[in-house]
């Protein structure tokens, strides 16, 4: 069966998949998931504020984002930005957002939503007597949210966060439709190429389950770690 | 030091959880607040430090409004420390960190100098071995006494205790009321909300008996102790005392 198969084509291939491909797919999938915490912490905070109109913007935004399916987000950002960038900035054309910029900013935007949520089970995990204690003690808000609750809702959310952040290192191959090069776009490139299409997607698939059952075996590793010091 | 005046407090509409409570802590005086559960005891010491708002009535503690919106509230509860019946020790930091967030944040001290405060009352307190562990290492017990050194970082002109040892196994009950007595004994001005009548008989100058939501007695701890004028302090004090 794999008789005509020609795997040399991965070995050539590999500098290209790597250095250009894999490069691209962790630094988008880094930057989101940082990105994403910080705004999905917000969007938390914002829920939890009890101001009641902050609380309203949040959960609509989640609920829109949650809604829709990604691919269709990224497909209309990317077209959808320059139009936006001419309206704020009033410009006389359509301001050209890089392919990169524009898929980092939906996939911040899309995984803040689902962070959010994360980070909200976080901080509700945590006793009321936590953040009472720290304001007895004289801290401001912010100080009690800064120095005692999100740093133990983090902890408390670290293994579901990086559960969420190995799906979308997953998510970001979507970026396809933008014909970017990240890895699966490099490896489809190479195979469009090459007529080699069995070999280079079969090659990918390997690459993405080794890459992701390697993190999840670390996300249990932490995760009795955690359950220790605690 | 602490002076609270009609103090009126609904849950909803219909639950008023205190009703019309007057009564007063003067400076250095120890005034242990009892009664049965559910009878606001401990919504009542929190509404000192304004951790639970009330609807109507005043607090004022040294002089300033605990329920005026424009009271920097931080500012006044950095001066007045509180123990809470679970501990409440910040379980993310060693112990000495425990000790050293809020005088660094709060109150402005420098690391070394917050540090060794911290572990001086770590040492009055008996714990400055455990300096470098975390909360959840140390027994009920030791984490209570950790909280007191904790409050007491800040320099507090008054001590809150809401049931400091309801929550502990029967043989660490003593090791934190030592520590009680000791600074009830230096002068501290404390309120405490406690069943320890023991306690209450060794160093409170005043015992307030609570009932649903009313103070229903408020006498010096002889009078207290000795004929309570009240039937429903009487009973519970049959109560507690009779084993």
């Amino acid at each position: 069966m794999f008789g005509n198969l020609d795997f040399d084509v991965i070995r050539r291939a590999l500098p290209y998949l790597f250095y250009e491909g894999m490069t691209f797919t962790l630094t988008l999938t880094f930057l989101a998931a940082l990105g994403g915490l910080i705004f999905g912490t917000a969007l938390a905070l914002m829920r939890l504020s009890g101001l009641k109109i902050l609380g309203r913007i949040a959960g609509i935004y989640v609920d829109f984002m949650r809604s829709l399916p990604l691919v269709l987000v990224i497909f209309w950002f990317y077209f959808l930005v320059p139009y936006i960038g001419q309206w704020v900035t009033g410009a006389s054309r359509p301001i050209s957002v890089g392919a990169f910029a524009s898929s980092l900013i939906t996939f911040i935007m899309f995984e803040a939503a689902y962070f959010s949520e994360i980070m909200r089970a976080g901080i509700q995990s945590i006793s009321r007597g936590q953040p009472a204690a720290a304001s007895a003690l004289g801290l401001t808000y912010a100080q009690t949210m800064r120095y005692v609750v999100l740093p133990q809702a983090f902890r408390n959310m670290l293994p579901v966060l990086i559960t969420q952040t190995i799906v979308l290192f997953q998510d970001t191959s979507l970026v396809y439709v933008l014909s970017i090069t990240d890895f699966l776009g490099a490896a489809s490139k190479v195979a469009q190429r090459d007529g080699r299409l069995v070999e280079m997607y079969l090659f990918a698939a390997v690459v993405y389950f080794t890459i992701s059952c390697i993190a999840s075996y670390g996300v249990r590793r932490l995760q009795a770690r955690i359950a220790i010091i605690r | 030091m602490i002076e609270i005046s009609h103090v009126n407090k609904w849950y909803s509409p219909t639950f008023q959880v205190l009703t019309d409570c007057t009564t007063n802590v003067t400076k250095g005086e120890v005034v242990v607040v009892c009664g049965p559960s559910g009878s606001g005891k401990s919504t009542l010491i929190k509404c000192v430090n304004a951790l639970e708002p009330f609807q109507s009535g005043d607090i004022l503690v040294d002089g300033t409004k605990v329920n005026d919106p424009k009271t920097n509230l931080p500012k006044l509860r950095s001066r007045v420390g509180m123990v809470f019946q679970h501990f409440e020790l910040f379980p993310h930091l060693k112990i000495i960190d425990n000790l050293c967030l809020a005088q660094e944040k709060v109150l402005g001290r420098g690391h070394d100098k917050a540090q060794a405060k911290g572990m001086q009352l770590l040492e009055r307190v008996g714990l400055k071995e455990q300096a470098q562990k975390f909360p959840a290492q140390l027994s009920g017990g030791q984490q209570q006494r950790v909280a007191i050194a904790r409050a007491l970082a800040m320099d507090p002109i008054v001590m809150l205790f809401d049931e400091p040892t309801s929550a502990l196994d029967p043989e660490m009950v003593s090791e934190v009321l030592d520590v009680m007595v000791d600074l009830a004994r230096e002068g501290m001005t404390m309120m405490v909300v406690t069943h320890e009548m023991g306690f209450a008989r060794k160093v409170a100058n005043r015992v307030i008996f609570m009932d649903r939501g009313e103070i229903v007695e408020d006498a010096a701890k002889d009078d207290f102790f000795g004929k309570p004028r009240s039937d429903r302090a009487q009973k519970f004090l049959s109560k507690i005392l009779s084993h």
